[in-house]
C-alpha cells in the first residue's frame, strides 16, 4: 500500500482510496453514514472560494466537508 | 405494564462485543454500504457522464475564487431589481384601483346615511389599510416569490451556502445557516423551523437568534417601497430601480454582516463552544418546471402571506382609526402615545408614529407600514392618496420625513424584535422563553443602537 | 448508563404517532435520503402543496396527506430526508422514530435513480425494521438523461420487495406505485428482505445476542435490528427504544417530540 494522508491534503481533480476514518463520536458517525467506510473511492472536485470546505464526490454525491473534518478521513493515493 | 429497560441487554451486548465494540460499529454500516455496493453494480449501468461533466462547469463558475461572489451578489441584485422595477407599476395601478373603489364606498356611506363613525372605522379605518396592504405588498411578493422559487429548484442555494460556509466557520457557527436564512426572506417563523437541519444545538440556537436579520417577505416590501418611494423622488426615473435596488441589496448585505457579527459573538461569549462537523450535499442542477413554480409561488405562498396580512390589518386598521379619533383632552389617543414615544424614537432618526406602528406591527411586520400610513392619515387632513407620489408628499412635506429618517426606519426594520408568529415559532422549538426573549433582545438592542449612531452621526456630520 | 424512564400509562404507539389513525385503513411513510423526491411523491398522490426545493433538508417536520384508492383511505406521512437512522439531527430523528416505532402499514422508500448506492444504504436500513417496505427509483428521468439505467425487476429481486421506477414530478409510475403500495399494506403481498450479511465476527455475535433479545423484547421490535443496535451500543437511539417500549411516560423529551408530531402538519 502506498502512503496514508489525509483527505484535506489532496488537491483538486486527485482521487483517493478511504483507509479509516479517526474522528470519534458524531462525526465519525455521520462520515461514515455518508459512504466514507474503508475502501470507498473519493475524488476531490473543488474547494470553495476562501478555500475552505472542500466539495468530494461520495459514492455519486458532491459532499462539502469543512478542512477539518476532512482532515479525520486518513486516504491512500490512486491511480 | 412492568416498566422495560435494555440495560441488561445492553450489559450483555457489551460482554460479547468486548473489545470489538467500536469495530463492530463500523462493521455495521461498511456492511450494509457494500451490500450496498454490489446491489448497485449489478442493477445500475452508465452509457455516459456527460451531464455530470455540465454541472461541474457550472460549478466552476459559481463557486469559482473569482466569480462566486459576484455571481451570488448579482443573483440577489438582479432578484431585487425585477422585484422593484416590475412592482412599480402594478403598485400604483391597484392603490388607483383600490382608492378609487374607497370613494365609491364613500359615496354609498352618504348615500346611504350612515353615521360618520362608522364609515370612519370601517372604510377609513378597515378598508384603507387593507388596500394600502394590498397595493404595497402584493406586488413584489408576486415577483419576489416565483424568483426565488426557481433559483431554489435549480439548486442554487446549496452552492451560496458552500460559499459562505467559511464565514460561518470564522464566526463559530454552521454553514447550514446561510440555507436557513434562505428560508428567512421567505418567512423568518419557516427559517426557524429550517434551522433543525443544524445538528448541534449550540449551532441551530445561533442560528435561530439571528434568523430575524433577514427580510422576511413582510419586511421586504416595506423596504422596496420606502426605497422606491425616496430613491423614485431624487434620482432621474432611469436610474432610479438601479439605485433602488442598490439600496435593498445594500441592506441584505448589511443584514448578512450583522448576522455573522452577532454570531461571531454569541460563539465567544453565551454560546461557546466547538464548530460541529459540516457536511452539506451540493445535489445536481436540475430543470425547475417553470410554470408549475408560477403558479404555486402566487396562488399558495403570495395569497397565504397575503391572507394572513389582511387578517391581521383589517381589525389593525379599525383600531387605529379608533385611536386617531378617541380624544383625551384635545389630543388623541393616538397621538398621545406618539408622543410618549417620541423623545427616543427622534433620537433613533425616527418619529413617534414610526415606532409606534413597528410596536403595533408586533403581530404581522407586513402591517408596520399601512399602520403608519394610516396613523399619519388618521390625524391630518390629507384624505386623498392613491400613488406612492401622494405617499411622498404625505411622509416628506406633511411629516417631515428625510432621507435620514428613512434609512433609519429600513435599519430599525431590518433590525428590531421578530413578529408575533415568529417569537411563538422560537418558543415552540426552544422550549425555553429565555432563548425566546433573548431572540426579542438581540435585534431590538442592535436596531436601536444602530440607529441612534446613524442618526446622530449624520446630524453631527451634519448631512442633513 | 441512564436507560431508565418510569412509566406511567399505556398508549399504543400508533396513538402516540397519530391519534387520527382511526378515521383511514392505513399509515403508509415515505422514507428516503434528503433531495430524492418524497414531498413531490407525497404532493403527488394527495393533491397537497408540502414544499419542494432542489437542496437536502428542505421539509423538516412531518406532514400528513390523505388518498383514497379502490374505496381504502391512506394516511401517507411525508418525513423529512435522512442518509441514515442511524446519526441524528432533530429533522432526521423525526424521521427515525417514525419509522423504527410507529410500525406504518407499508414504507415507501424513495431512492435517486441517479445515486442509486448511496440511497440503497437508508433503504437496507429500513428493510432491516420492516419488511413492508416498497422502493420508488424516483428521478428516472434526470436518470435517463444522464444515461444512467437502472433495472428494477433485477433490484426488486435483488432486494426482495416491490420496486417501482418513477418521476414523480411528472406523475410517471405513479400508478403502478399506489397498486404496490396497496398490495403491501393490505398484506396481499409480503415481501421479503434479503439480510444484509455482515462480517463473520459480527454475525457470531448477533447468532449469541439474537435469541436473547426475543425472549426479553418479544415481537414489538425486529430482534435482529435490535440486536444489531445493541451491538452498536448507540446511547441516544437506545433511549428512544427504551421511551418506545414503555410508550405513553412523561420523559420531557418526549413530551416535547409528541408535540412537534401534532404540530407537525
Ligand atoms: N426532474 C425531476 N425532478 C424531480 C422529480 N421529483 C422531484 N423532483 C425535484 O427534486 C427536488 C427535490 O424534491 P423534494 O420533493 O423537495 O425532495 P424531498 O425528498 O422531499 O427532499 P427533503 O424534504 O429535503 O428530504 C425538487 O426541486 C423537485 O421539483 C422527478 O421525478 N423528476
Ligand atoms: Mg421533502
Amino acid at each position: 500500500m502506498s502512503d496514508t494522508i489525509t483527505l484535506n491534503c489532496l488537491g483538486n481533480g486527485s482521487i483517493a482510496l478511504v483507509k479509516e476514518v479517526v474522528a470519534e463520536g458524531l462525526t465519525r458517525r455521520r462520515l461514515l453514514d455518508l459512504g466514507l467506510v474503508p475502501g470507498t473511492k473519493v475524488e476531490v472536485i473543488r474547494r470553495s472560494p476562501v478555500g475552505d470546505p472542500i466539495a468530494f464526490n461520495i459514492r455519486g454525491a458532491v459532499i462539502a466537508l469543512r478542512r477539518e473534518v476532512a482532515g479525520k478521513v486518513l486516504v491512500s493515493p490512486w491511480g | 405494564m412492568a416498566h422495560k429497560t435494555l440495560t441488561p441487554l445492553l450489559e450483555e451486548a457489551q460482554k460479547i462485543a468486548g473489545p470489538h465494540q467500536g469495530q463492530f460499529r463500523d462493521s455495521i454500516v461498511t456492511g450494509i454500504y457494500r451490500t450496498a455496493e454490489q446491489i448497485a453494480g449489478d442493477v445500475v449501468s452508465h452509457t455516459s457522464t456527460k451531464r455530470q461533466d455540465l454541472d461541474r462547469q457550472i460549478d466552476n463558475i459559481i463557486t469559482s475564487p473569482v466569480w462566486g461572489f459576484p455571481v451570488m451578489f448579482g443573483v440577489l441584485a438582479v432578484v431585487f431589481w425585477v422585484t422593484i422595477a416590475g412592482a412599480n407599476v402594478p403598485s400604483g395601478i391597484l392603490a388607483t384601483g383600490l382608492f378609487w373603489i374607497e370613494a365609491r364606498l364613500t359615496d354609498l356611506f352618504m348615500a346611504l346615511n350612515t353615521p360618520g363613525w362608522l364609515h370612519g372605522f370601517l372604510v377609513l379605518g378597515v378598508y384603507r389599510s387593507l388596500a394600502w396592504v394590498i397595493s404595497v405588498m402584493l406586488p413584489p411578493m408576486a415577483i419576489f416569490f416565483p424568483l426565488f422559487t426557481l433559483l431554489e429548484d435549480l439548486g442554487y442555494l446549496p452552492r451560496v451556502a458552500f460559499n459562505l460556509d467559511h464565514f460561518f466557520h470564522k464566526a463559530g457557527a454552521h454553514g447550514k445557516q446561510a440555507l436557513t436564512m434562505s428560508m428567512g426572506f421567505g418567512c423568518n417563523a419557516a427559517g426557524i423551523i429550517a434551522c433543525r437541519i443544524i445538528e448541534s444545538p449550540r449551532e441551530r440556537l445561533i442560528a435561530t437568534l439571528t434568523n430575524n436579520f433577514v427580510p422576511c417577505n413582510g419586511r421586504f416590501p416595506t423596504l422596496i417601497a420606502l426605497v422606491s418611494i425616496f430613491i423614485a423622488g431624487s434620482v432621474s426615473l432611469s436610474l432610479s430601480s438601479a439605485v433602488a435596488t442598490l439600496a435593498v441589496a445594500g441592506l441584505v448585505v448589511f443584514g448578512i454582516a450583522v448576522t455573522l457579527s452577532i454570531s461571531w459573538l454569541l460563539s465567544k461569549t453565551i454560546l461557546r463552544g466547538e464548530p460541529s462537523s459540516f457536511t452539506l450535499e451540493l445535489p445536481p442542477y436540475r430543470k425547475p418546471l417553470v410554470g408549475q413554480v408560477l403558479v404555486r409561488s402566487v396562488l399558495d405562498r403570495t395569497i397565504f402571506v397575503l391572507s394572513r396580512a389582511i387578517v391581521i390589518a383589517a381589525p389593525a386598521g379599525g383600531l387605529i382609526w379608533i385611536l386617531a379619533n378617541t380624544t383625551v383632552g384635545d389630543a388623541s389617543v393616538l397621538s398621545i402615545l406618539a408622543g410618549w414615544l417620541d423623545p427616543l424614537a427622534r433620537f433613533m432618526g425616527l418619529d413617534g408614529f414610526i415606532l409606534l406602528a413597528f410596536i403595533l406591527g408586533l403581530p404581522a411586520n407586513e402591517i408596520v407600514l399601512p399602520i403608519l400610513i394610516m396613523s399619519y392619515v388618521c390625524g391630518g387632513a390629507m384624505t386623498e392618496l392613491a400613488s406612492l407620489t401622494d405617499l411622498r408628499h404625505l411622509l416628506v412635506d406633511q411629516h417631515g420625513w428625510t432621507w435620514l429618517t428613512a434609512l433609519c426606519t429600513m435599519v430599525f426594520s431590518l433590525c428590531h424584535w421578530p413578529c408575533g408568529t415568529t417569537l411563538f415559532t422560537i418558543q415552540r422549538e426552544q422550549h425555553n422563553w429565555r432563548w425566546t426573549l433573548l431572540a426579542a433582545m438581540i435585534p431590538t438592542t442592535v436596531g436601536v443602537i444602530i440607529c441612534m449612531l446613524i442618526n446622530n452621526l449624520v446630524r453631527a456630520i451634519g448631512l442633513v | 448508563m441512564g436507560l431508565t424512564y418510569q412509566s406511567t400509562g399505556q398508549l399504543t404507539t400508533r396513538e402516540m404517532f397519530d391519534a387520527k389513525s382511526d378515521n383511514c385503513d392505513y399509515i403508509i411513510a415515505l422514507a428516503g435520503n434528503p433531495n430524492t423526491g418524497k414531498s413531490t411523491v407525497f404532493n403527488a398522490l394527495t393533491g397537497l402543496r408540502q414544499h419542494t426545493g432542489n437542496w437536502p433538508g428542505k421539509t423538516v417536520q412531518r406532514a400528513e396527506g390523505n388518498y383514497i384508492y379502490k374505496s381504502h383511505r391512506y394516511r401517507l406521512i411525508d418525513l423529512p430526508g435522512t442518509y441514515s437512522l442511524l446519526s441524528n439531527s432533530a429533522d432526521e430523528e423525526v424521521a427515525r422514530d417514525f419509522i423504527c416505532f410507529a410500525r406504518p402499514d407499508a414504507t415507501i422508500v424513495v431512492l435517486d435513480a441517479t445515486c442509486l448506492e448511496r440511497n440503497l444504504n437508508l433503504a437496507l436500513q429500513v428493510m432491516e425494521i420492516t419488511n413492508k417496505v416498497v422502493v420508488c427509483v424516483n428521478l428516472i428521468d434526470e436518470a435517463r438523461r444522464k444515461k444512467i439505467q437502472v433495472d428494477a425487476a433485477k433490484l426488486s429481486e435483488r432486494l426482495g420487495v416491490p420496486v417501482v421506477s418513477t418521476a414523480a414530478r411528472s406523475n410517471e409510475g405513479l400508478p403502478r406505485l399506489i397498486e404496490l403500495v396497496s398490495d403491501v399494506a393490505s398484506k396481499r403481498v409480503c415481501p421479503k428482505p434479503q439480510p444484509v450479511s455482515y462480517s463473520k465476527d459480527l454475525e457470531e455475535a448477533i447468532a449469541r445476542l439474537e435469541p436473547r433479545v426475543r425472549d426479553v423484547i418479544g415481537k414489538d421490535i425486529n430482534p435482529r435490528w435490535l440486536t444489531l443496535r445493541l451491538l452498536d451500543g448507540d446511547t441516544r437511539l437506545l433511549q428512544a427504544i427504551e421511551n418506545h417500549l414503555n410508550a405513553g411516560r412523561t420523559a420531557p423529551v418526549v413530551h416535547g417530540r409528541r408535540r412537534d408530531y401534532s404540530n407537525g402538519a
